[in-house]
């Protein structure tokens, strides 16, 4: 089996608030998070396949292919947009790190089907990360 | 695709230490050959950076594994304030018995972190420089 990673970075604006809580509680659990205008980070995704090369084209899947459903799947609907309001599939959600990572986990593994999604590792900033894999799975 | 889908949250953190490696096991000579400059008699630091990796429920109501907050007071109070500015074979207990090599300090560092109330505490990464970096996931990797 090889695993092979492709990166790609998109920027995006969000703003933590849960409804149902107070404002001084959004406030107190959230801090700077929930500043009423948003705020916005460099993401940077890594997308981790794992199979077995294609033994006529050397290659687990190819770039060109993973590199076409990042981009439908993930930039399209990501990059400069507020991911509270313009990315349906986290309405109801916080857009935390936690939540966008399975968000796109979900979004990724059925259009990957030359070997198969293995992890998903969203940066919202070097300091802070999600991984998103599926249990049991041998991680790195 | 079978297995429960996993999340894990990742925070990097920063101390700056000294150290020197040094075995009473062995002798002058042998401390020398075995640990080079790093056995050099006053010691010298490095800039580490501490990968820390949590799991557990992401809360529904704040889309959370745990709050940052909480999580960075811990590795502060437990890691960093113990640890950052430090000589670390005089000044954390550990050290006085261990070699303060970054194997031994990546160990140290998730004894410290692993009773952490709020999530399960799944491994730590240590680079002592840009070029070399350690894990421990408790013994079971």
């Amino acid at each position: 089996m090889v695993y092979l990673t492709r990166k790609l970075e998109f920027s995006a604006s969000h703003r933590y608030h849960n409804p149902a809580f107070s404002a001084e509680e959004n406030q107190r659990i959230f801090g700077k998070c929930n500043n009423p205008h948003g705020h916005g980070h460099n993401y940077t995704l890594e997308v981790t396949v794992v199979g077995e090369p294609d033994p006529s084209t050397g290659m687990v899947l190819d770039l060109k292919e993973l590199k076409e459903i990042l981009e439908q799947e993930i930039t399209q609907r990501m990059d400069h947009r507020f991911l509270n309001y313009e990315v349906e599939e986290l309405n109801g959600q916080i857009p935390t790190c936690e939540n966008i990572a399975r968000v796109i986990w979900n979004l990724l593994e059925p259009k990957i089907n030359k070997g198969r999604l293995h992890k998903v590792r969203l940066y919202e900033t070097p300091d802070l990360f999600a991984d998103c894999y599926r249990n049991g799975a041998p991680h790195a | 695709m079978s297995g429960r889908l996993k999340i894990e949250l990742g925070r990097r953190y920063r101390f700056s230490a000294s150290h020197r490696l040094h075995s009473e096991t062995l002798n002058e000579e042998e401390n020398r050959r075995v640990y080079g400059k790093c056995n050099n008699p006053h010691g010298h630091g490095h800039n580490y950076v501490v990968e820390v990796r949590v799991s557990g429920n992401v809360d529904p109501a704040t889309g959370m594994i745990a709050n940052l907050a909480d999580l960075d007071a811990f590795v502060e109070r437990e890691v960093i304030e113990a640890f950052d500015h430090k000589l670390l074979n005089e000044e954390v207990a550990a050290f006085r018995k261990n070699v303060p090599t970054t194997e031994n300090l990546c160990k140290e560092i998730y004894q410290r972190l692993k009773h952490f109330p709020k999530a399960n505490l799944e491994r730590v990464r240590v680079e002592e420089t840009s070029n070399n970096a350690f894990e421990y996931a408790g013994e079971e990797l």
